[in-house]
């Protein structure tokens, strides 16, 4: 039997992103693969998070084109668009919260929307999907009752709402304590293994990125563009690179310096 | 030979700071406790003993005789650094240093200048920065037509009931923008009412003709005043409101979340308030018409004349179309309040500045734009004779 290619989940062509004539990244080239967890790492102020912008349709590329399952999401018209986005789950650096819609109303909003399931159903959904995050028992709380930690968490259960294809996370644990952090990656491997979703998160935490990205782009701030691809525990140990050994390795030694 | 810092004399400034020349350049030393508690020697004065060296030459700083210091010593020679390695010179600060200065020294020495902000920021010749607004203003100008056709688009929407909103948000923002505005603008009505009756009185009662007070207070209440106070009322009340809402959620991310769900944030959050607002106006100025009237009614009640009079009065003088000239404008109002106020929200920028200067802007276009609408109303309601 004659095996079907399937176009990766998401490819990023020759992407170039520029705020007004300022360019932040060019000439980005990467795959991701469904199921995959992906990592987009480098020092802050690199552009993490505008590439995630870019990939999730809140940013417009300058040059180049971002596609989901071999078709051009960049150029795709409006109402197409907005249907790939639906399976987007998308969580904030900050949480972005709706604020003025309690936790359970936050998680359960996409779903009176977009499913015709009874009220009950979704309330029984959304108690499970703060569990997974901790929050048993704060359905109640608004946004501004509870810590940012909380925040990223209930954020996470929101993300999570409609069981979308793809998971984008920005910092998922940052400002989180070791332990629910922890528990939150394992939640996040859960997900991708078991349930097949593709992940892609932008993070600093070295101990999550090692222990759950299968892949990681490198984004280098000096010469804006991408450095390397390839399993981060690989790239710590063998990497040509130094400044990606020295990012993955806390830069350990003497305080790293260029003067 | 190695240079020595010169040995301090008792009677010296705690504080002291020398320059002495050696073979390859100069050594700075410096001594005594420095803190920010101490008179120290200005940096501009500081920066005279660089005078005189040749690129190359090497600038050695001595902290040893320092006896306390904290940041008042360590940015006065990161600036002394930064200023000698612009100069070119060779700058050792390691050897004859205190372990703690020279390692915080490095750390703030460590990541180099971004010069490209300060390029950025360079100045400008005259035609770019007239270019530069002239741009920005064809900017605004798109943005408020883009704005207007969003808004027709989701209306539409709205009639094809395909316009997703929460229908609860719909009836809280018109409970704020109608039940709630009830005290202010009752306020405020029953004194335009009486301002009126009283000033009008005292013309009037010249030529004897006191009891025009009543006719005087109900067409200039139902015709100008009571819509124009409440659509202030409201454009200070509720557009800035509107404005702060939605500009709070852009800061947050939260309209970014609405449209990674795939909800459209004009729909969900612009067309509620608009609805909300299109909505109550008419009623608020029909309310104020009324209160108003009821003001101008008490000062000549309590000035003579018999409240029956005057009702009898301001009745005979009224009629529908008088009364919904007021409330037609009311609409063109609400249109502009809330439309001024979900556009400067849309367009709130990053921060909490932002939110404030969005406030700002939603209330003098709604109010600029009342006004104007207005005298055009005026202009209008004379050509046809109303």
């Amino acid at each position: 039997m004659e095996m079907i290619e399937e176009a990766p989940q998401i490819e990023v062509r020759n992407l170039t992103m520029a705020y007004g004539s300022k360019v932040i990244m060019k000439d980005l080239n990467f795959s991701i693969e469904k199921g995959e967890i992906f990592a987009i790492m480098g020092g802050s102020g690199c552009g993490k998070s505008t590439l995630l912008r870019h990939l999730i349709g809140l940013n417009e590329p300058a040059r180049g084109e971002v596609l989901y399952h071999g078709e051009s999401f960049t150029r795709a018209p409006q109402d197409r668009r907005a249907q790939i986005m639906r399976g987007f789950g998308v969580l904030y650096q900050s949480g972005a919260l709706w604020s003025a819609l309690t936790l359970a109303e936050n998680v359960a909003m996409p779903l009176e929307e977009y499913t015709d399931l009874r009220a009950s159903e979704i309330a029984e959904l959304v108690r499970y999907k703060l569990a997974l995050v901790g929050l048993s028992g704060f359905e109640s709380y608004y946004p501004a009752d509870i810590s940012g930690g909380m925040k990223k968490r209930a954020a996470f259960a929101r993300a999570m709402a409609l069981d979308p294809e793809v998971l984008f996370f920005d910092e998922p644990s940052a400002g989180l304590d070791p332990i629910t952090s922890r528990r939150l990656d394992e939640l996040i491997v859960q997900i991708s293994e078991s349930m097949d979703r593709t992940v892609v998160l932008v993070t600093h935490e070295l101990a999550s990125l090692l222990s759950i990205a299968k892949r990681a782009i490198f984004l280098d701030v000096t010469t804006k563009t991408q450095a390397v691809i390839g399993d981060p525990r690989e790239l710590k140990e063998r990497s040509d690179l130094p400044q990606v050994r020295e990012f993955l390795n806390r830069g350990d030694g003497p305080v790293p310096c260029s003067s | 030979m190695a240079h020595d810092c010169p040995s301090r004399s008792v009677k010296e400034s705690p504080v002291s700071l020398k320059w002495t020349d050696t073979e390859e350049g100069r050594l700075l030393c410096i001594s005594g406790p420095w803190t920010l508690q101490q008179a120290r020697p200005d940096s501009e004065e500081v920066f005279g003993g660089l005078a005189g060296l040749a690129a190359g030459a090497r600038l050695e700083l001595d902290t040893q005789g320092v006896s306390a210091y904290d940041a008042s010593l360590v940015s006065l020679l990161f600036a002394v650094v930064r200023k000698a390695r612009e100069r070119g010179l060779e700058v050792d600060y390691r050897a004859r240093s205190q372990e703690g200065v020279s390692r915080l020294l490095q750390l703030a020495l460590c990541v180099p200048e971004d010069k490209s902000r300060a390029e950025r920021e360079r100045e400008r010749d005259f035609f770019s920065r007239v270019g530069e607004a002239t741009i920005e203003k064809y900017d605004a100008f798109l943005d408020v037509m883009h704005f207007v056709g969003e808004a027709v688009l989701s209306v539409g929407r709205l009639l094809r009931g395909r316009a997703i909103f929460r229908k609860q948000d719909l009836w809280t923002t018109v409970q704020g923008c109608g039940s709630e505005a009830l005290p202010i603008v009752s306020l405020i009505s029953v004194l335009i009412g009486m301002i009126f009756a009283f000033v009008g009185k005292a013309q009037l009662d010249a030529f004897g003709a006191s009891i025009y007070v009543a006719d005087l207070v109900a067409i200039a209440m139902v015709r100008e005043m009571g819509c124009v106070m409440t659509a202030i009322i409201m454009s200070g009340r509720t557009g800035a409101a509107f404005a702060a809402q939605i500009g709070s959620m852009k800061v947050n991310q939260e309209v970014d979340a609405l449209v990674t769900f795939g909800f459209k944030p004009f729909d969900f959050l612009v067309l509620p308030r608009m609805l909300a607002l299109i909505l109550m106006l008419p009623l608020l100025t029909i309310y104020s018409n009324i209160v108003g009237i009821v003001g101008g009614l008490l000062v000549s009640w309590l000035s003579g004349i018999p409240a029956l009079v005057y009702y009898h009065q301001t009745v005979a003088r009224l009629d529908l179309t008088q009364m919904s000239l007021g409330v037609i404008k009311s609409v063109a109002f609400g249109i502009v309040i809330a439309g001024a106020g979900c556009l400067r929200g849309m367009q709130c920028g990053n921060s909490s500045t932002a939110v404030g200067m969005a406030t700002t802007r939603a209330v003098v276009t709604s109010i600029t734009a009342i006004i104007v609408i207005d005298s055009l109303f005026a202009v209008l309601f004379t050509v046809l004779d109303i």
